[in-house]
């Protein structure tokens, strides 16, 4: 008991929680933003994989950091077009059409690093982006290390957050997307292109999925390795719902379950001996069918979501 | 421009669709092929040969059909009723844990008793995986596409956990692999010196079998009717909670027999790399099929056609074997592209404006 305490008072625990939400927090935003839209984007995970793969490549040929988180959101984007192609105007099966993105984004970026990088054995590093140094604030304790000593990448969530909610919430560009997910033949009728507002909301959001990947390879490790996104974007799916589509739950969402994580890694090491590890790496996915099964009934969906609009029918 | 519903269905573009599609997806392999700088005529020469060249590569291509047939009926039957399966991939190493459990030793008897055990073993086990997401659904509302897909995950994890504790060969030099199925537990082979096995005749006569039922009897009836419409199915006196539960079952059994038939069939002892992702790989074969059961045989023995002629090529020019699963990814692409065609025509010019 008294070590489970101690973990929880240690400042990397906290500072690995919020390393550890990073990516999800990308990935719920991005699927947040495609489903308030009303369309389910199951390309998620393999969306991950891509900009994890886009990203890195393009560090590894020369690019600076950034320009490789650039790389990473245009390949995502990218996908949420062909994503945005199939499910909007030709209104297909969203379920299957995301699982058709996730298969095509994860064999593309494989074959393609598979293609640059023939017979490598260990996978090339990049010099990924490093822990921010603050001027006074880094040096605070507790504080310091747990937000200031984070990579730029993880400020960048923590503002994607922000500006999500402010989106949604403040702007009439937010208010049409949410009429959108619930209500398209309304805004239809205001006027407004339920197509375009779709298109628009499925290629952001895919672009965001794609940095949440491209945190993977440049930020919380330094290469590129296949398997890498185990299930963090289906994560993801599970994590929208548990928030019932709203940004600052999302966001409390993503950090509960980086803390479990966290958690989970530390109890690993110190209960090791007794329980199998194989336990503890189970727990991040229970966890998430779990705070699924609980909300289920509550949530909120978007009244609009899965359902196909076209143009003139009602 | 506009589009709109086609007013007949012309049997003939059921059948066009998946062959069109699995043909343009062919094609669309030039693009990477291309940009690997292969030789793109050889490279699908080289493929053709790989499955066709030799009795022993047709062999080969019928071997890796086998548990595809599986996972696409798993996904064709769910996805008929609507019940979204996406958790094949662990349904199958549930089927495998179950087959190596009772089929390892825990019993022995002659092969007339032991093989039906095993197959049953793996099929329950198996059917368990989805009767959990589906119960979440009719219990909970929980949607099954999340936590069908997150049970993959679990259950990787905890085949990996029983190969290093209990199920683990002690003479298996330190590898997390599973004993050896006994003799009489194992599926005979079909042709000497050859990897196929009896896995694959098991696979047709369920193909057939779920033609028939899905297509003939009352249950099937159900199962299309939750599939079309629920509320007017439960409006008709149908049980849809319980035909999904049924569904869910007979879906995840055979998705249990894949595994069932990789592990008693081919490899002879179970690994946690059992399957190359023959569970997502058969969503493909099963949309590739139009969900039809008989279809899902030959569209089966496409999607292996890939995978076996991709290998093959891969391995005489160099170009990642990738590629495979690039072109299954594009046939499931196309092949929705192509349904969207087989129910909507466009209609361009002044017609439109009427």
């Amino acid at each position: 008991m008294m070590d489970i305490l101690q973990i929880f008072l240690s400042e990397s625990f906290w500072a690995a929680s919020l390393r550890i939400a990073t990516p999800l927090i990308f990935g719920v935003m991005g699927a947040l933003l495609c489903e308030r839209a009303g369309v389910l984007n199951l390309g998620i995970e393999g969306i991950f994989a891509a900009g994890a793969m886009a990203g890195w490549m393009a560090v590894w040929l020369g690019a600076p950091l950034w320009l490789g988180v650039g790389a990473a959101a245009c390949a995502g984007a990218f996908f949420g077009a062909l994503h945005a192609t199939l499910t909007v105007p030709l209104g297909l099966s969203q379920h299957v059409s995301g699982l058709g993105i996730t298969m095509l984004a994860t064999s593309s970026s494989y074959f393609l690093y598979r293609t640059a990088l023939p017979d490598v054995t260990s996978p090339p590093r990049i010099t990924p982006f490093q822990p921010l140094d603050w001027p006074v604030v880094s040096d605070i304790p507790f504080i310091g290390p747990v937000f200031f000593g984070q990579t730029a990448l993880t400020w960048l969530a923590l503002f994607t957050v922000l500006a999500v909610w402010w989106l949604l919430a403040r702007t009439p560009l937010g208010v049409a997307l949410k009429a959108v997910g619930d209500n398209p033949d309304a805004v239809n009728a205001q006027g407004l292109s339920v197509y375009g507002l779709r298109f628009g909301a499925v290629m952001a959001g895919s672009a965001l999925m794609a940095i949440g990947g491209a945190f993977l390879t440049m930020s919380a490790f330094d290469a590129f390795f296949f398997g890498m996104v185990n299930g963090r974007g289906w994560i993801c799916i599970a994590l929208v719902i548990f928030a019932s589509w709203r940004p600052g739950r999302a966001l409390f969402g993503a950090i509960l379950f980086g803390m479990f994580d966290a958690l989970q890694v530390r109890l690993q090491t110190e209960a090791g001996a007794v329980v199998p590890s194989q336990v503890f790496l189970m727990t991040p996915y229970v966890l998430s069918i779990i705070a699924l099964v609980l909300v289920a009934r509550k949530a909120d969906y978007p009244r609009a979501l899965l359902q196909p609009w076209f143009k003139g029918q009602r | 421009m506009q589009i709109e519903p086609r007013q007949s269905q012309n049997p003939l573009i059921g059948l066009l669709i998946p062959v069109a599609s699995a043909l343009v997806a062919l094609a669309l392999a030039a693009i990477p092929l291309a940009f690997a700088g292969a030789d793109i005529g050889a490279a699908y020469q080289q493929m053709w040969q790989g499955v066709f060249g030799s009795r022993f590569a047709f062999t080969e291509m019928l071997t890796r059909a086998t548990p595809l047939i599986f996972t696409g009926l798993a996904a064709a039957i769910a996805f008929q009723a609507r019940l979204w399966n996406i958790g094949a991939e662990g349904q199958l190493y549930l089927g495998a844990l179950a087959a190596v459990w009772v089929g390892t030793g825990m019993i022995d008897g002659p092969q007339v008793l032991m093989i039906p055990l095993v197959i049953f073993a793996g099929a329950v086990a198996g059917g368990l995986g989805m009767v959990g997401p589906a119960y979440l659904r009719t219990r909970f509302g929980a949607d099954e596409v999340v936590t069908s897909l997150l049970l993959n995950f679990i259950i990787l994890i905890f085949v990996q956990m029983m190969l290093e504790g209990p199920f683990k060969d002690p003479m298996g030099l330190g590898w997390p692999q599973s004993e050896p199925i006994l003799d009489s537990a194992a599926l005979p082979k079909l042709i000497e010196k050859t990897r196929i096995h009896s896995g694959l005749i098991l696979a047709l006569v369920c193909a057939v079998v779920a033609q028939v039922m899905l297509t003939r009897s009352t249950w099937g009836f159900r199962v299309r009717a939750v599939g079309a419409n629920p509320a007017a199915a439960r409006h008709a006196g149908i049980n849809v909670n319980r035909t999904l539960m049924g569904v869910a079952m007979i879906s995840g059994a055979l998705a249990g027999l894949a595994g069932v038939s990789e592990v008693a069939g081919l490899k002879g002892y179970l690994t946690a790399d059992l399957s190359p992702g023959f569970g997502y790989t058969g969503i493909v074969v099963a949309m590739l099929a139009g969900l039809s059961p008989v279809g899902v045989v030959i569209s089966a023995l496409f999607i292996a056609s890939v995978f076996v002629g991709a290998d093959s090529m891969s391995r005489a020019m160099g170009v990642s074997s990738y590629l495979a699963d690039l072109t299954v990814a594009l046939s499931l692409i196309c092949v929705i592209v192509g349904g969207f065609f087989g129910r909507f025509r466009i209609r361009f010019g002044q017609g439109a404006a009427a």
